[in-house]
């Protein structure tokens, strides 16, 4: 009987493509997470049916092949600008959604005025920051967030302290300001891990949506090319590495437009 | 009216409605006008938290297709050069105001057209250049201002309106007609632009081509536009070369002065005329070379060591001698500074 209503259903879709991405691979190299990221946007933006009112900030690096994925009008910034850049976009249009998406190079060294300022303005954007410990399309080179010890292609011997400071914590700093409304750090390294990734995504448009002012996602994702490592290993490393120095939570999160 | 209050207000009237801007000497008039008059008529101003994040606020709002500007002075400008660079190979118009100061470093406050290669050279990074124009009065600064968004809409490339401190701080009648009530301005849409894809597919404002020959055909593309505005949009102004033996050729706040120095010329019965390029990217190329073609001796003055004249060199006639007179530093030729240097090579 089981076996009969089994045969008789029609395939049910449970997982898919959002709607908003476009229908082509993604380049990115395998274990990476930006992929997953891609995803993770692409629902919120189908979820909460605003893909005609999307505009996105792309970041220089792997960032930047945003428009190749999701089907909405993009602008691609200056090295460590999107915040800037997205500044402009959404005094322009406040009614419409803009977000950018950066990298930890992008946004923790080269842009780390322009998204202190933004954040601090309280700016009514979304800014998806991912941050794997390396610049990823140079070939590897060490970051803001690359962590104490790890060795890159401009720290063979491993970061020190000495000389090269500490990583940088960008959810906490953003989270002192009075400015930000949703401040969260996620990982892509779990199934766990990602689902609530995805929710805190889903919070930053929805915080945006709800004219709140400026909402943070920090996600730490694994660049398994320029680690070395297998993507086994590498998401192995961001659970024993980078948590444990890059904590998850939400650090800030504001329940009612009390800015004005 | 102040100049820099000219630029202001005619940035108004042109339908700019977005200012982002950081404090530097001697433009900060244009930043106070605008943060207190752009909120009456429903516009936004932004003091940025650096230049770089000035021109990347204009980056954004011109890709989001409104009329924006931003305003600042040498070492600002320096820093917003990887912006305009951007902005050029975007597409994207805007307004950058440049209202000199003397250099290199932190320099002085002092007027100076040592900013003009600068300019005229684009700037950043790329084979580009920026719709350069050099109002020469507080007249100009208004109507050029006009026209400089005229032009970048125009050709989708950034604009700058370069002047100093002689010109922005310095009060002269103007004829503007009273602002109307309702500064409305009815602008064409940019279909180009971002604000969604409602009922469109995406548009896509990049800098970026990787594949191969993507960059030459560009690069290109950019250069027809060079050509085009070259052909359609070069302005300047000659004033009494009919006659003249002596061909003075000077632009901005240097041109009046050197007009003083003419003036003195005519009345001691020497004919001496004035050629004064409007736009200095465009340079009025054909111009210079016919002017020289009558008028065998040019005398350029400028407040440098000499970039213009390098302009003019190689668009002269061949039978024309070109000479200098240059004031570098901040150093302001007087009427009969001019007049002696005229004397000199009439």
């Amino acid at each position: 009987m089981a076996v009969e209503t089994l045969e008789k259903s029609e395939p049910k879709k449970i997982f898919g493509k959002p709607e908003c991405l476009i229908d082509v691979n993604f380049h990115f190299c395998p274990g990476c997470n930006h992929g997953n990221v891609h995803k993770m946007i692409g629902e919120a933006i189908d979820e909460f049916g605003i893909q005609d009112k999307t505009i996105g900030v792309a970041g220089v690096g792997c960032c930047v092949f945003l428009y190749n994925y999701v089907d909405i009008d993009v602008m691609e910034a200056p090295h460590g600008r999107a915040c800037a850049v997205a500044t402009g976009l959404n005094r322009v249009h406040p009614e419409k959604i803009v977000f950018t998406y950066q990298g930890d190079g992008d946004l923790a060294s080269i842009g780390l005025a322009e998204t202190v300022h933004t954040a601090n303005r309280g700016e009514n954007i979304t800014v998806i920051f991912v941050n794997n410990t390396v610049y990823g399309m140079t070939g590897g080179q060490m970051a803001p967030t690359t962590l104490l010890g790890q060795k890159t292609t401009t720290s063979p011997y491993g970061r020190e302290f000495m000389g090269d400071g500490y990583p940088i914590k960008m959810a906490e700093m953003l989270a002192t300001l009075e400015g930000p409304a949703y401040v969260a750090r996620v990982a892509c390294n779990t199934p766990k891990n990602l689902m609530a990734a995805k929710k805190a995504v889903k919070k930053a448009f929805k915080m945006q949506i709800d004219q709140m002012g400026f909402s943070f996602v920090e996600i730490l994702s694994a660049c398994p090319v320029n680690w070395g490592m297998t993507p086994g290993k590498a998401h192995k490393r961001v659970s024993e590495e980078m948590i444990p120095y890059f904590p998850l939570g939400v650090f800030k999160e504001r329940t009612h437009a009390d800015y004005m | 009216m102040k100049g820099n209050e000219a630029i202001a207000e005619g940035a108004m009237r042109a339908g700019c409605r977005y200012y982002f801007g950081y404090p530097i000497t001697p433009q900060n008039d244009i930043p106070e006008y605008l943060s207190r008059e752009l909120p009456k008529i429903g516009g936004t101003f932004i003091q940025a938290e650096s230049e770089i994040a000035s021109i990347n606020m204009l980056m954004g709002a011109a890709a989001g297709g409104a009329r924006a500007m931003t305003s600042s002075s040498g070492p600002g400008i320096s820093l917003m050069q990887e912006g305009i660079s951007y902005m050029a190979g975007s597409e994207l118009p805007g307004l950058v105001v440049y209202i000199s100061r003397v250099g290199p470093g932190l320099g002085g406050i002092a007027p100076t057209q040592g900013d003009y290669k600068q300019v005229t050279a684009g700037g950043g990074h790329g084979d580009y250049y920026t719709i350069s124009l050099a109002p020469a009065s507080v007249q100009e600064m208004f109507s050029l201002t006009q026209k400089a968004f005229e032009l970048a809409d125009k050709y989708r490339n950034p604009a700058v309106l370069l002047a100093d401190a002689i010109l922005g701080q310095m009060k002269e009648p103007v004829e503007i007609g009273p602002r109307p009530k309702n500064l409305k301005v009815e602008l064409p849409h940019k279909d180009w632009s971002l604000e969604g894809n409602k009922g469109r597919k995406s548009n896509l404002v990049k800098s970026l081509f990787l594949g191969d020959g993507e960059m030459e055909v560009q690069n290109w593309k950019l250069f027809e536009k060079y050509k085009k505005l070259k052909e359609e949009d070069t302005y300047f102004e000659e004033i009494g070369t009919e006659d003249a033996e002596l061909l003075i050729v000077a632009y901005g706040s240097c041109s009046r002065m050197a007009q003083s120095g003419i003036d003195l010329a005519r009345e001691a019965g020497m004919k001496v005329g004035l050629l004064r390029p409007i736009t200095i990217f465009p340079f009025p190329e054909k111009a210079v070379a016919e002017a020289s073609k009558r008028i065998n001796k040019v005398l350029v003055i400028e407040m440098n060591t000499g970039q213009m004249v390098k302009d003019v060199k190689v668009n002269v006639d061949r039978a024309a001698d070109v000479f200098l007179y240059a004031r570098p530093g901040g150093g302001l030729p007087t009427p009969d500074d001019i007049l002696e240097q005229i004397k000199k090579y009439y």
